[in-house]
């Protein structure tokens, strides 16, 4: 047996759950992570990536020296057209699709790789101003680290071109959230769901993405007699737990969510009281729910009208009634308007402002609700403050330092703008802190071409991933396990994350970097320091609480055991589990009148398929992490799923490898023949950079929040021979899939 | 609503849902548990829990019996004392504990005679080391159910494992036999995580435990996957 040296607490690496860890050291060395039985968000029970994912700290790969491109230490000019390569060599060889270009970095001391960022950074703005400066940052690193990214381009470079992968995720429920009701953050806790009497889980499958509040869905259906709707194209796990499963066509979300509007007012179901007390707009929205019949959303949805009136029934009629969604209503070109949908029905019933109800986008990252809260979004500065607005940018000069009117006004780039912008005259410089667009990014082969025209670009980052291999700066920083700071989860709890042992090799705290880069930046500038002399990561904290109300209650003594939900606006404050309940932040809900607009790309004879895509359990997102873990043992392979009936008519059986194609790439992959996925509907994970979903999915943008539409676009599918794939020896064989 | 009992001779009152185990533990008495846990349904399998409650005929498991008005419950009588040494030498004689801490100190507790079955026929069985998050050594495995409870409706809703065999022969297994990865498993190690024993180890922290550094782990798990795996 291994007795442990230390046993270090601190918050899951992976979704935006926010499980509890303890992570057994010996050695400087993690041999073994359990979670406390008393934890109140997780209850002691963790998922396979939480328990066990954790070794990607360690693997081989992991980068711990900074490098830096061999023409800059030759001080020569940059090698046109690099390259990365996706897949793959034919001969069994491992992925690894980073190793083109190898040869191209030289190892060296982080002051020579600060100085060339600085100088390169410098050189650029200096020649092009704010708008050739942007900056990527990340969802995956602690508060502390965000904030201070965002800040050291908002106060050195005097630019909002300052985004993060929640664009890509709920970006379009983050402006619905902002439009209807001022706020943009789950409204109750995940573990209120044991309180609702009916649920609603749509456009999420919980039991790979949120696992633990999968549990405790399915706890609150067996244990407690709560009733679960779930809306989704695919026969996720958790329908076996519901009471109703609407089968909708990917990007139909919204005549299905007016329709069940239309069924709860024309069966005078609605909740008067609220809709007079606390909301707006509601004469417009009544007059855009004529057309919105059960007929006309089963035609275009293909639910049948009469779950659609029952559905609505249930929701309307239940005493406490929440909503729980994900991707499948953000990643749309109407991602917005899906979201809208659902508020409205929570306005037009009152399940909104108590226990047990509520409207909850369930984040993805383990800090995604953190960095936009740290103001990582090229429209906020930390707390949702408006860039646009003088009055919140005078607070902020405040706070950083900063000459009156020194703060940019000028409303930024999205991320997937700013990789649209990569070209001469728009952005030239790039810092990506520990995001992958190459996986990340819809319709890659486009990405691939404007990483190519970014003129210096610097990845900090733990592995050497897809977008690093575009990188001229390499600064190697480190995981959750190796430093300390705060993430906020889903539900708005502000947590610890607390090192476990120093980081490895020359590897750097992710705050520490964004310091020492900043203070070569100023005095290469020479501007007045925006200060960057902090001695923990807590005094970040307590800056940002200063101006952001929000947090300014938050300290880590008061975070030390259990984590504080915000709004904490003083000291003494004991957190703010349930939003709403006697006013929005905007003052009324607005309810908000739809049309119904079909995704930007329907099938075709030609591209016959639907193609939506997503995760599973095993993974996550762009892989750095799991694919690095042997996570990646336990699901080693991507696999597109395709329903019998589909696969039957096009002679496919399970494990048969095939080629997708959409009208912006392919790739070739095996098939898994399931009902999990619905006729004319085939899903791939975004995992795989072997088999990179994303060459297929379409970049039409929602034109409010310009989230990509990854949920459905057009492919059709080829059969392929086993010499196609990109490594025929691996197979995935699990019971569950 | 509270009722009033006699534990060991005491006066006590307790809320009317509690346990003898609950009431004990609010109360000080120390009633030895090995299959019950905190986040588990109680089952009163083990009968480490045990005490005397006068008018019953046999000895009553506090995890699951409910305190009632009036009882006369005896926590540490002779016989009670006698019961629980069995239970512990019938382990012992059985089983290897040598990783089951809490056992072991109960042993010494109730001076536990490890040669009182010498003839007996151990359980034993070869380490199962079928799927990449943890190994299962059912020589070690005392039976608890907590394993099988976690995989079910007190955690995970999965049924992936449950009793397999009769009498002696009594293992947790999956259905038909299945390897791990091929069954319904989720892979998310709360199993191990209640193990009382050391029987459900995490596969990293069993490499370790034989000898092997963290690298030769790594490079293990990045070979491994490259393996046709049918």
């Amino acid at each position: 047996m291994i007795k442990p040296d230390r046993i270090v607490t601190t918050t899951c690496p992976y979704c935006g759950v926010g499980c509890n860890l303890q992570l057994h050291v010996k050695d400087e060395h993690i041999f073994k992570v359990t979670s406390p039985f008393d934890s109140p968000v997780n209850h002691g029970n963790l998922c396979v990536k939480g328990r066990f994912g954790y070794d990607y700290v360690y693997h081989p790969k992991r980068m711990t020296t900074p490098l830096v491109r061999r023409y800059l230490l030759e001080v020569k000019e940059k090698p046109a057209g690099r390259e990365q390569v996706f897949a793959v060599s034919k001969d069994g060889q491992p992925i690894d699709s980073q190793i083109s270009n190898l040869w191209d970095w030289v190892e060296t001391d982080w002051d020579t790789a600060l100085n060339i960022t600085a100088d390169n950074l410098t050189r650029i703005y200096k020649r092009d101003g704010s708008e050739a400066m942007a900056v990527y940052a990340c969802a995956k690193a602690t508060n502390e680290d965000n904030y201070l990214l965002q800040k050291m381009y908002r106060a050195i470079f005097r630019t909002n071109n300052v985004d993060h992968c929640t664009r890509l995720c709920h970006a379009g429920s983050v402006v619905a959230l902002q439009q209807a009701t001022g706020s943009s953050a789950m409204s109750n806790t995940a573990s209120q769901v044991i309180q609702n009497d009916v649920f609603i889980v749509t456009g999420s499958n919980t039991s790979e993405n949120h696992p633990i509040i999968a549990l405790q869905m399915k706890e609150a259906v067996r244990q407690y007699g709560a009733k679960m709707i779930v809306i989704d194209p695919r026969r996720i796990e958790l329908v076996d737990f519901a009471e109703m499963w609407l089968p909708l066509k990917p990007g139909t979300n919204v005549p299905v969510f007016s329709a069940m509007a239309h069924v709860i007012v024309k069966e005078e179901l609605v909740n008067h009281d609220f809709i007079e007390q606390r909301t707006e707009g509601i004469d417009d929205f009544l007059k855009s729910l004529d057309k919105f019949t059960p007929e006309y959303a089963e035609e275009i949805s293909g639910v049948p009208a009469d779950d659609i009136r029952k559905a609505a029934r249930m929701y309307a009629t239940a005493k406490k009634a929440a909503i729980y969604w994900g991707m499948g209503i953000s990643q749309l070109s109407h991602g917005t308007a899906s979201a809208l949908a659902l508020i409205n029905l929570a306005f037009l019933t009152g399940h909104i402002g108590r226990e047990g109800t509520g409207l909850n986008p369930l984040r993805g990252q383990n800090n995604v609700q953190g960095a936009s809260d740290m103001g990582c979004m090229p429209f906020h500065y930390p707390g949702y403050m408006r860039v646009d607005n003088p009055d919140n940018r005078a607070k902020w000069e405040k706070a950083w330092n900063i000459e009156e009117g020194g703060l940019s006004l000028k409303l930024g780039l999205t991320t997937t703008e700013i990789l649209s912008h990569a070209h001469e005259g728009g952005v030239r410089a790039l810092y990506i802190m520990g995001e992958n667009p190459m996986m990340s990014e819809p319709n890659l082969n486009e990405t691939r071409k404007h990483m190519q025209e970014l003129e210096f670009l610097v990845a900090q980052d733990i592995f050497m991933n897809e977008s690093g291999a575009f990188a001229d700066v390499f600064l190697p920083a480190t995981p959750f396990a190796e430093k300390d700071g705060t993430f906020s989860n889903t539900d708005r709890r502000v947590q610890r994350v607390r090192a476990a042992h120093a980081p490895r090799g020359q590897a750097r705290v992710d705050w520490q970097i964004i310091c020492d880069l900043a203070q070569r930046l100023e005095s290469k500038l020479g501007v007045a320091s925006a200060y960057w002399n902090y001695s923990n990561p807590e005094e970040i904290l307590r800056e940002m609480g200063g101006v952001n109300s929000d947090y300014a209650g938050i300290t880590y003594e008061r975070i030390d055991k259990v984590g504080l939900i915000y709004p904490v606006p003083t000291l003494d404050h004991p957190g703010t589990p349930t939003l709403f309940k006697e006013t929005f932040p905007r003052g009324r809900g607005k309810f908000h009148a739809l049309d119904y607009v079909p995704v930007r790309e329907e099938p075709s004879d030609e591209y016959p398929f639907i193609l939506t895509t997503g995760r599973v359990l095993e993974h996550w997102h762009g892989g750095s992490m799991t694919r690095n873990s042997v996570l990646d043992e336990a699901y080693p392979e991507a696999r597109v799923e395709m329903n019998p009936a589909d696969a039957e008519i096009h002679g496919i059986r399970n494990g048969d490898p095939v080629k997708v194609q959409s009208r912006r790439g392919e790739v070739i992959l095996r098939v898994t023949v399931t009902e999990k996925t619905s006729v004319g509907v085939v899903f791939i994970p975004f995992h795989f950079a072997e088999a990179a979903a994303n060459l297929l999915t379409n970049d039409a943008l929602d034109p409010q929040a310009k989230i990509p539409e990854f949920k459905a676009c057009a492919v059709q599918i080829f059969p392929a021979r086993e010499n196609d794939l990109p490594n025929a020896e691996i197979v995935l064989n699990r019971g569950r899939y | 609503m509270t009722i009033t009992f006699s534990l060991d001779g005491k006066e006590i009152t307790v809320e009317d849902n509690a346990t003898l185990l609950d009431a004990a533990r609010e109360n000080g008495a120390d009633v030895p548990t090995i299959c019950y846990h905190d986040a588990t349904t109680a089952n009163g399998l083990c009968r480490m829990c045990v005490v005397e409650v006068e008018g019953q005929r046999v000895l009553q498991p506090a995890c699951i019996v409910k305190a009632g008005a009036g009882m006369q419950v005896q926590t540490r009588s002779e016989k009670v004392i006698r019961s629980r040494k069995t239970i512990l030498e019938m382990l012992d004689s059985t089983m290897d504990l040598s990783e089951a801490e809490e056992v072991q100190t109960m042993m010494k507790d109730y001076s536990a005679d490890v040669n009182r079955f010498p003839d007996a026929k151990r359980r034993e069985s070869p380490v199962i080391d079928d799927n990449p998050m943890f190994i299962r050594d059912y020589s070690k495995c005392l039976l608890c159910w907590r394993c099988v409870q976690v995989c079910a409706d007190d955690a995970q809703y999965t049924f992936a494992i449950n009793f397999d065999g009769r009498g002696f022969e009594t293992q947790i297994g999956t259905f038909f036999d299945k390897p791990i990865p091929e069954t319904s498993c989720v892979l998310c190690g709360q199993c191990a995580a209640v193990c009382p024993t050391g029987a459900l180890k995490p596969k990293r922290e069993f490499l370790l435990e034989q000898g092997m550094t963290p690298q030769e782990i790594s490079v293990l798990n990045t070979g491994r996957k490259k393996r046709k795996n049918v």
